[in-house]
């Protein structure tokens, strides 16, 4: 008997055996390690390298030829990348926050309707979703302008209520850390919406009305009740707007202040226009070892703990 | 509980004219005869006319078009292969890393993603000779890595929902573990699999930041297009190719969502059905 028909009944067995599993593993594994994680562990080794004139525009040498913690340095010594760093963190934390009241009563408003209503209100928050994100940081371009109808509406209302000292000919928003916040407000909005709705159609109202009956105000409920229990959506819908939000180079580089750059923009900036490829690492690195990892873990951690929890109530029951 | 209170009632208004009005102006200006995008000069559809025969912006379309179609195909598929993966799969060796791997483009800021995708390709074709050019094919990769774990989101979230008891089943019964997956597991997870694919076409189709980075001279997409004409301001024309997207997205949702009540309405009426026949 040849070989090739062993060798190719040996491999259908090893197919039908385990091989077909170990494929379905495999691919997607050897292929986000490829290109996903030799990029991250390149900006990494990158963010201890020098600068030079050459192509690619880096080396590894010098003093300390494997850790050289010059970029480093520079980061925390350069006020550009700590003032970045903190614009890149208070308008991503006044997004989150104007997020949350504003997406909360709207989370809460849509799963207390009815059974209809909910599917076209939920519909109608994922609509803008699925249109591009730039053209609806575009459209907000539009209304911030100086000619705008929008800006000449709003200024109208100012100057209605302001003595006539202040009055002004126009409201400038546009280059503005408020048309940061704004816009990401607007385009992140649906990210908090949803994960807060998925968490508060769930809840039982069985307890709100008890408490009704035994004579607590509808605030008092919220507060005591409706609240605490939607934690877990508050948080995650905190962290798909906080951290996009901070990474962000669309939003500030369109509607931003260029005089307080946000971190994104100075990544890119650093990469593109300076080509310095080892300091771009390592305030990419940075932000990620400052911003996302912490929240990563902290997100990880909460919601094991709830799930604990839980498993604790139905264990004592 | 139909009692609705009315501050609810009215932070819904209020949040969906945030939403839409935005969206209502641009298309109210996309008819708008005057040069001077936020000046009203009268009706007209003549930007609609030159958008059609701007031949950069067609081209940029098509190509943008083809990359969303080839990565979304291949990110359902390898998507889907990781989301079975982990759901089905509970113990393998380096499966901690591996829904580490997943979960991380999830949250990674796409300017970090960005940078790290073109420095691995400058570095790969000055090592390997491979690509000698950036364009289609290293904005396709780009595009892959970062859908698929979309993909993977949905399929795993989808396969946790349903038993596996099936498949066990199919398995004590003899059955190949590639018959199992072609005959039971894929048809249960297809729904999920189709608003992966749809929502890998639209990631593909939308990106800006991933794509600057990792694309080459003349081959530029359309939102990059536009990223460089909006840079220098709002120009008529973009509102017109807004309103188009704009619509042929509404278009798309509103269809999908009324067949999904249907779906929903008729599984409920079997259910009520199924319950009376085993009563």
């Amino acid at each position: 008997m040849s070989a090739a028909p062993t060798t190719l009944r040996r491999l259908r067995r090893w197919f039908n055996r385990k091989g077909w599993g170990q494929i379905t593993i495999a691919t997607p594994y050897i292929w986000l390690l490829a290109l996903f994680l030799v990029p991250f562990v390149i900006v990494f080794a990158m963010s201890f390298a020098t600068r030079t004139p050459t192509a690619p525009p880096f080396s590894f040498g010098g003093e300390n030829p494997i850790l050289n913690w010059e970029n480093y340095r520079r980061l925390f010594t350069d006020t550009l990348y700590i003032r970045a760093y903190l614009t890149s963190i208070a308008n991503a934390a006044m997004a989150t926050v104007m997020c949350l009241l504003i997406g909360y009563p709207m989370a809460l408003g849509i799963a207390r309707s009815s059974r209809s209503w909910r599917n076209i209100l939920l519909m109608l928050v994922i609509l803008p979703f699925w249109t591009s994100f730039l053209l609806r940081v575009y459209a907000w371009m539009g209304l911030m302008g100086t000619n705008s109808w929008f800006n000449k509406l709003l200024t109208s209302f100012y100057n209605g209520i302001v003595p006539d000292d202040w009055a002004l000919s126009y409201i400038p928003m546009m280059n503005t850390n408020f048309a940061v916040v704004l816009v990401t407000v607007y385009s992140y909005l649906p990210f908090m919406i949803l994960p807060l709705y998925a968490n508060l159609e769930k809840l039982d109202l069985q307890l709100d009305e008890a408490a009704m009956d035994l004579g607590s105000r509808p605030l008092r409920v919220f507060w005591d009740i409706t609240l605490p229990q939607s934690i877990p959506g508050i948080i995650a819908g905190g962290m798909l707007v906080f951290i996009p939000a901070s990474g962000e180079l669309i939003i500030p580089s369109l509607v931003g202040s260029s005089s307080q750059p946000m971190i994104g923009r100075v990544i890119s900036d650093e990469f593109a226009s300076a080509r310095d490829w080892p300091m771009a690492s390592a305030v990419s690195v940075a932000l990620l070892v400052l911003l996302v990892v912490p929240l990563m873990l902290y997100t990880h951690y909460e919601s094991k703990a709830q799930r604990q929890a839980q498993k604790r109530a139905e264990e004592g029951q | 509980m139909n009692h609705r209170p009315v501050f609810l009632v009215t932070v819904l208004c209020f949040g969906f004219a945030f939403f839409y009005i935005p969206i209502l102006s641009m298309i109210v200006y996309s008819f708008n005869g005057s040069r001077l995008a936020t000046v009203w000069g009268g009706f007209s559809t003549k930007w609609y006319g030159e958008l059609f025969n701007n031949r950069q912006i067609m081209r940029a379309a098509l190509l943008s078009l083809k990359i969303a179609l080839v990565s979304a195909t291949f990110a359902t598929i390898l998507g889907t292969m990781a989301g079975i993966a982990l759901a089905r799969f509970r113990v393998f060796r380096g499966r901690t890393l591996f829904s580490g791997l997943v979960t991380a483009p999830l949250v990674m800021p796409e300017v970090i993603t960005g940078i790290a995708s073109l420095m691995l390709f400058i570095l790969m074709a000055r090592w390997i000779g491979w690509p000698s050019q950036r364009g289609f094919a290293t904005v396709t990769l780009a595009h892959i890595t970062f859908s698929m774990v979309f993909v993977t989101t949905i399929v795993q979230s989808r396969l946790a929902q349903t038993d596996a008891s099936v498949e066990e089943a199919a398995i004590d019964l003899g059955s190949r573990p590639w018959q199992v997956m072609r005959d039971i597991t894929l048809p249960i997870i297809s729904p999920a699999i189709l608003s992966g694919w749809l929502l890998a076409f639209t990631i593909s189709l939308d990106d800006v930041v991933i794509t600057n980075f990792t694309t080459g001279p003349g081959n530029t997409t359309l939102p990059i297009l536009i990223w460089s004409k909006v840079k220098l301001g709002v120009t008529p024309d973009i509102n017109a190719l807004a309103t188009i997207t704009v619509t042929i997205v509404g278009i798309g949702v509103i269809v999908a969502g009324i067949l999904l009540q249907r779906a929903d309405k008729r599984r409920d009426r079997d259910a009520r059905m199924a319950y009376r026949e085993n009563l």
